[in-house]
């Protein structure tokens, strides 16, 4: 509020047909940007309201306890799809939070010249890379060792991998520079080796910002359809094993139950938005325990 | 002093084993990156590649070369995007400076949080939503618009009745990748030094005058990388433009309101693939090696804009 | 700080594990994942207790699991007859993965499923050369068209719920030439109703599918030369109109459009749009499964072909009776001598189980189907080709 006080204050000074036209500027501009915020959040407010009163009509015990396996119509549930979701990110995170964090620790207290510059610029392009592309990745490295008409999990984590390992790499160098150098002086200074300080310093101190970056990485990749869609495919039925047959994620249950609709659409239209409503719920839980993970396990040092 | 002289950065002087093998872990990890980024080229490339030079009657489409199906849908592609990005940008810009400069600071994380969620939201939903709420609302708009300025060569032809054209897919794009440029904003508006905005402020500037003396400067190659990361993830949003758009293959028009519209390299990919057989699938996995370098392009650019700006930055 | 974040991550960890590992509450049989289902030809499915080369079908009891894929349009079909068939064998997890057909029939030929939905079946060369992942050396297929289903011309017109249209008109409809529903070719088919002057927005699929080849089909076949594009999967590219992904698209693109028509799978056009009784001879028929499967029966079947390889040429231009010529048909794809029987017996069982009665009307409940069953044209050649699978 100072800073409106201080908008007022030294404009009485000048002439005033200038001051109103500034103040007209200035108010207008105001005006803009608060417009264009709330209209930013319109849409927002549409999918939100959308998802959730047509969510709600399955919203049940069912539905998070059946799978589709000999459903026809109405009722059965997205159990299996919900696991698969699990199984499917718990792969990607093993798979691509080691490299990912190690890649940081390379980049932040290791890496120089152009080795170093060279990964920080491919990380970057790594971010941009498309999820479809990164699904047409993995059909082409798994088609080839286990044939045209595969699908499996360990391929859509693969695909998956590729879309959350930059997340990772960026939060986590982010966090590694947030470790105040002083720390690292003072292992030094007692003849704690470069690894030992890593690991028993630098990361321990910066673990809360890591694993609140590792969060966000998974809200990025638990939404993705297209790449599941190419190589994890879809069942109706729990499948627990990564490494053979089709495994349904949420995003491609969604996809699937608005495509192939039986005579009763409403059964199939309120399952898509009700498995749409608990992926937001999902992902929303996700932003909030990394914002609380991040703030209340946050390093005093700093 | 740290053990090899320098706290951060490498030195092998003088290193113990254990602290060799560390390195070796860390620079594998980084090679990694490296390993799995030429991965996607390769393979891309070798299952691509026979598209690339078949010729006509192997390619679908009775196409007669490769770049004949991939040029109007690279066109598509930027095209959607570009749009996207014309209506994301300001829109993600007053966002957040009004998140950093007009709302009081203890609302600043809450709100970021809000606008984040619009990234939380996955793109089939926005697919569902694009197709059943958002496209039959606008078709009343465009009808209107083609009605009153059907003269300008943006909305000549006839208007589409259902709204789902490319200016309708390039809108839930723009909302796509709105969170991802705002929330890029953000963190360079709330960098922009103090001691610039008290100095704009005391010389009497208004808030305003302020944001453009002293926050837009010193933001500028922040908001382009973040608009050029918007890019890229417009680029490649597949699933919410398989659903939304009405596309006609071998099209290429700037057109907003028609019912036929060139399509994007991704939607044409996931609308293709499961139905793709032989040298099809060769010529869509070469479409997503395009896509790829397109998006390669889009980020080296982005990056050497945002070094040009802060050089050794 | 850390020493309380590490254990309360790991105890998150643990809680999302537990709950996650539940088995969902109607799967009782064996767990999908620890029966082998690698389908091809070394898979090590349970045997069934009996000689697969007896006949009994439903009186067997068969386990394993059995991978099949393809045509979307089999898909709320297969999802009635896979509910059926487990309800019949608890110990069979039979998938059904509705990609496409080309999709499925790509990977059926290189053997990763069991058998195949399409909606155009393997032409007799590419038989011929063979090399079918899951069969036996040297042994045949068997296609048999299981799903009949009518296609509708839907429309959304508020207060008309049935058009008379013939072949030439609809053409006209989708090639442009006609552009507004009170076009004279329109008004003159449609005593009595009243035509607004609005403009015509014609929607069509824009994947690559079934359901255009056989409505480009019927118009190449009956409208006498106004569709001059041939018959083809995808749409032609020099047509104007509106493009929807898949059926559920269409549907929704027509729902939401005034003025809107397309043509979809029947059974999504039923109670949500009105749809086009269609000219055949003299007289206008509305789509029905009877009529249908009536423009089955009347087809003739390829001749090229062995007798477990029932393939029919769809005569569109049928001009007498209460027949629906504008239908698709779809196939299930089988080898006739399987490298693994137990995948042989699986199959077979579950073929029988989708051809009879029960199985057919399970389908026309869920999916709108057309029954094959009841056809002396089709019935038995279907049955015997079955029969014949190992």
């Amino acid at each position: 509020m100072a800073v409106i006080a201080l908008d007022r204050a030294p404009a009485i000074a000048l002439p005033r047909g200038i001051r109103r036209s500034r103040r007209t500027v200035n108010a207008t501009a105001t005006v803009a940007i608060t417009g264009l915020f709330v209209l930013a959040l319109v849409p927002l407010g549409s999918l939100l309201w959308t998802a959730a009163s047509r969510g709600l009509a399955r919203f049940d015990v069912e539905f998070f306890t059946n799978s589709m396996l000999g459903v026809v119509g109405g009722g059965g549930g997205a159990l299996h799809a919900i696991v698969g979701t699990g199984l499917i990110t718990g792969a990607t995170i093993l798979l691509s939070v080691p490299v990912g964090v190690t890649a940081a620790v390379y980049l932040v207290e290791y890496g120089r010249g152009w080795f170093k510059r060279t990964v920080t610029f491919l990380v970057d392009v790594m971010t941009g890379i498309p999820s479809i592309v990164a699904g047409l990745f993995a059909y082409a490295v798994f088609s080839l060792i286990l044939g045209p008409g595969m699908r499996s999990g360990v391929a859509g984590a693969l695909a998956l991998s590729l879309l959350m390992i930059p997340v990772v790499v960026r939060s986590s160098e982010e966090m590694l520079r947030l470790v105040p150098d002083e720390l690292r002086e003072a292992s030094y200074a007692l003849g704690v080796p470069k690894y030992r300080t890593i690991l028993k310093v630098v990361l321990p101190t910066s673990i809360s910002g890591i694993v609140a970056g590792v969060m966000i990485g998974i809200a990025r990749i638990v939404g993705e359809t297209a790449p599941l869609l190419l190589v994890a495919g879809y069942t109706d039925v729990m499948n627990y094993n990564l490494f053979s047959e089709r495994i349904t994620t949420l995003p491609v249950f969604i996809y699937s139950q608005w495509k192939n609709k039986g005579m009763d659409v409403a059964a199939y239209d309120d399952r898509a938005w009700t498995a749409a409503l608990v992926l937001i719920a999902f992902v929303l839980l996700l932003n909030l325990v990394s914002r609380l993970v991040a703030r209340l396990f946050a390093p005093k040092a700093r | 002093m740290a053990p090899g002289g320098s706290l951060r950065g490498g030195n092998k002087n003088g290193e113990r084993a254990g602290d060799r093998a560390a390195r070796s872990i860390a620079t594998a990890a980084g090679a990694t990156i490296l390993v799995a980024l030429a991965g996607v080229g390769i393979f891309l490339l070798a299952r691509g590649l026979p598209a690339l030079r078949a010729g006509e009657g192997d390619l679908p489409d009775g196409a007669t070369n490769f770049w004949q199906l991939a040029g109007p849908l690279a066109f598509g592609s930027i095209w959607a995007a570009a749009l996207a990005l014309l209506f994301a940008v300001p829109v993600a810009v007053a966002v957040a400076l009004f998140i950093t400069m007009y709302a009081p600071r203890r609302f600043a994380g809450p709100l970021g949080a809000i606008v984040d969620l619009l990234a939380a939201i996955p793109s089939v939903v926005y697919g569902l939503w694009g197709l059943m709420v958002f496209a039959p609302l606008t078709a009343g708009l465009y009808g209107w618009l083609g009605d009153r300025v059907g003269w300008f060569p943006l909305f000549a032809g006839k208007t589409s009745a259902t709204g789902r054209t490319i200016l309708t897919a390039a809108l839930v794009l723009a909302i796509m990748v709105l969170p991802i440029i705002a929330s890029v904003c953000r963190e360079v508006f709330i960098q922009t030094p103090t001691l610039s905005v008290e100095a704009a402020l005391a010389l009497g500037a208004t808030r305003w005058e302020m944001i453009r003396m002293a926050v837009f400067p010193f933001a500028r190659s922040g908001i382009v990388s973040g608009a050029m990361l918007g890019l890229g993830r417009a680029l490649g949003e597949t699933m919410a433009v398989a659903m939304v758009l009405s596309p006609t293959p071998f099209l290429m028009t700037f057109r907003l309101l028609n019912s036929t519209n060139p399509n994007t390299i991704a939607a044409s990919i996931a609308q293709n693939f499961p139905e793709a057989y032989g040298m099809e699938v060769n010529a869509l996995i070469g479409l997503g090696l395009l896509l790829f370098a397109i998006t390669f392009a889009v980020n080296y650019l982005a990056r050497r804009v945002v070094a040009r700006a802060h050089p050794g930055g | 700080m850390r020493s309380r974040l590490l254990p309360t991550v790991g105890a998150a960890a643990l809680t999302a594990a537990l709950a996650l590992s539940g088995c969902a509450a109607n799967e009782s049989g064996p767990d999908p994942s620890s029966t082998p289902s690698d389908t091809s030809g070394d898979s090590t499915a349970e045997s069934p207790q009996t000689d697969p080369t007896d006949d009994g079908g439903a009186a067997v009891s068969l386990s394993g699991t059995l991978n099949g894929g393809g045509a979307s349009s089999q898909g709320p079909a297969q999802e009635a007859w896979r509910a059926g068939f487990s309800g019949l064998n608890p110990g069979v997890t039979v998938n059904y993965d509705p990609t496409g057909s080309g999709d499925g029939r790509k990977a059926f030929s290189e053997g990763g499923l069991a058998f195949a939905g399409s909606d155009s079946a393997f032409g007799p060369d590419e038989i011929a050369a063979g090399g079918f992942g899951s069969c036996a050396d040297g042994s045949g297929l068997i296609e048999v068209p299981v799903y009949i289903s009518p296609i509708a011309v839907g429309f959304n017109l508020p207060g008309v719920d049935s058009l008379n249209l013939d072949a030439a008109t609809v053409a006209s409809i989708f090639t442009g030439q006609i552009t507004a529903w009170n076009d004279p070719a329109i008004v003159e088919q449609n005593d009595g109703t009243d035509l607004p002057d609005l403009a015509i927005t014609a929607v069509h699929r824009a994947d690559s599918s079934g359901t255009t080849a056989n409505f480009t089909d019927y118009l190449d076949q009956a409208s006498g030369g106004v569709w001059t594009e041939g018959s083809v999967e995808d749409w032609p590219d020099s047509l104007q109109g509106e493009a929807a992904e898949s059926t559920s698209g269409v549907a929704e693109t027509i729902v939401g459009t005034e003025g809107a028509i397309g043509y979809l799978d029947a059974s999504r056009a039923a109670g949500a749009m009105g749809t086009a009784a269609i000219k055949v001879g003299e007289n206008y028929v509305s789509y029905s499964p009877a009529a249908a499967a009536a423009a089955v029966g009347g087809s003739t079947f390829q001749s090229d072909r062995s007798a477990g390889d029932v393939v029919v040429d769809i005569d569109r231009t049928i001009d007498s009776g209460e027949v629906y010529p504008l239908i698709l048909i779809s196939y299930l794809i089988g080898c006739e001598t399987y490298a693994d029987p137990s995948q042989g017996a699986l199959v077979k069982g579950y073929l029988e189980y989708v051809a009879s009665p029960e199985g057919q009307a399970e389908a026309a409940a869920n999916a709108g189907s057309a029954p094959i069953t009841g056809d002396p044209n089709v019935e038995p050649k279907v049955a015997a080709a079955i029969a014949s699978i190992q």
